[in-house]
């Protein structure tokens, strides 16, 4: 057994939050330099041209990469041969992100109910999703997500018999509704199988991937590919104002299904798709 | 066709922008998200005013970061503009001129906007840092208890923004 004081995770957390909103991942920036680099659109290379700009003066300055600095959601990922001492780890959690959000200047975004919808002043609670791995690590991945994109996300419930032209066609219809309000180009993350909050869930954590990196299933990398093709092909462009850059990447995880089902969730993040991990 | 533009302005200055036309904003601008848009609504439906004369005003859908010591203002991007479809038609009918955001609107909007000759302007969204820099002074006038949604008078002096939607109808989207 491994013990790990709950404070190591606050401090961590707090850490994170501060630097993934102020900096993009390395996998990100290069994502957009490229995009830059291959836009032929006059309007659309000005818009990355800003996007540029404004990450290097949100590094430089420490004013956030964008405004909505997200909601937190956090993967933690428990070796189990880890105890936790010191006090409740989702309280933890909590704390980190409560004094990374304070001390970092960072916007609270969180109501505390969504129909009485009071901000609750820290950006907390997190969405924690915990998975017990084995070993003696724990590893924590943030990825505070913001909304303007994750109201564009989809989640389609198909049958078996609509296969893998229907997959298609849901993608290409969530990025296409997306438009321009999800501030292209996009990430997209999508789930492909198990049930309906898994297929959410994989979605979800398919956009805290590195870019480039592809499944190493093969007909899934294919799909990738194509999909980014086809999703650029539509023409939405930076900022929705036209050009040939509308998505940065396409990721896909898939898990098993129901013989009666084919769930398809389409996870839309912005430019600024924000994701940090660190192990302990 | 770039564009320097005086904020507020007048219906003519609206008929006179183009969707397309780059422009620099400067002078005033209220900044106004969901839960201000709501409170200002229920502020008219009950027959109370406005916190601010609208006439001729701009509104800027945004909620800030917050300002680090010694700064104006945070990061300060646009949100999505849908958002405030269900409350923008009453405002432009009192005689906002002007909308700052990203993203579609609606067909009531788009008719609003025709109708009392309002320009939808664009700014890049995710490029909060850069924008912030274009805002030189920001106080809060009403609803303090929203936090970031908070009604807020902001001064731009250059802001960067494309009309996506001119008030003859044409929209680059």
């Amino acid at each position: 057994m491994r013990t790990v004081p709950a404070e190591t995770i606050t401090e961590a957390v707090e850490a994170m939050c501060i630097k993934v909103c102020h900096e993009l991942s390395d996998d990100m920036k290069a994502c957009l330099y490229d995009a830059y680099e291959k836009e032929t659109s006059d309007t659309g290379k000005k818009i990355l041209g800003q996007l540029k700009e404004n990450l290097g003066i949100a590094s430089k300055e420490m004013i956030p990469i964008c405004q909505d600095t997200g909601m937190a959601v956090i993967f933690l990922k428990v070796g189990q041969e880890v105890c936790f001492t010191g006090g409740d780890i989702t309280d933890a959690v909590n704390e980190g992100v409560r004094r990374g959000y304070t001390k970092g200047y960072l916007r609270k975004s969180v109501v505390s109910d969504p129909i009485q919808r009071v901000n609750t002043g820290d950006n907390t609670p997190a969405v924690i999703h915990y998975e017990i791995v084995p070993g003696d690590k724990v590893m924590i991945t943030l990825a505070p997500k913001g909304f303007g994109s994750e109201n564009m996300s989809r989640l389609f419930m198909l049958k078996p018999s609509d296969g893998i032209e229907g997959v298609k066609n849901a993608i290409i219809a969530a990025a296409k509704d997306a438009g321009p309000n999800a501030c292209p180009p996009m990430v997209i993350g999508v789930g492909i199988g198990g049930t309906f909050e898994k297929c959410a869930l994989m979605a979800k954590e398919a956009l805290t991937r590195e870019a480039g990196v592809h499944s190493d299933i093969g007909y899934v990398r294919e799909l990738e590919e194509e999909m980014l093709t086809k999703i650029n092909e539509l023409g939405i462009g930076p900022a929705g104002l036209g050009g040939k850059i509308t998505a940065l990447a396409v990721n896909i995880n898939t898990y098993p299904t129901h013989i009666a089902g084919l769930p398809v969730a389409v996870n839309i993040c912005c430019h600024v798709n924000r994701h940090i991990t660190r192990e302990i | 066709m770039e564009r320097h533009i005086t904020v507020p302005f007048d219906r003519t200055v609206s008929e006179s922008l183009s969707a397309g036309d780059y422009v620099f904003l400067t002078g005033t601008v209220y900044v106004a998200r969901d839960a201000a848009h709501k409170r200002m609504t229920e502020a008219l439906e009950c027959g109370k005013g406005l916190p601010f004369d609208i006439k001729d005003q701009t509104i800027y859908y945004m909620g800030p970061s917050p300002a680090r010591p010694g700064r104006v203002i945070g990061s300060a991007g646009p949100t999505t503009a849908s958002r405030m479809d269900r409350y923008a038609p009453a405002l432009m009918d009192l005689g906002q001129t002007g909308m700052i955001g990203k993203g579609r609107r609606s067909e009531q909007v788009k008719e609003a906007m025709i109708r009392n000759k309002v320009t939808y302007f664009a700014a890049v969204g995710g490029a909060g840092a850069l924008l912030s820099r274009c805002i030189t002074s920001s106080e809060v006038i009403a609803y303090e208890d929203l936090g970031t949604e908070a009604l807020l008078k902001i001064t731009v002096s250059d802001f960067p923004a494309i009309v996506v939607t001119d008030c003859h109808g044409a929209s680059l989207y």
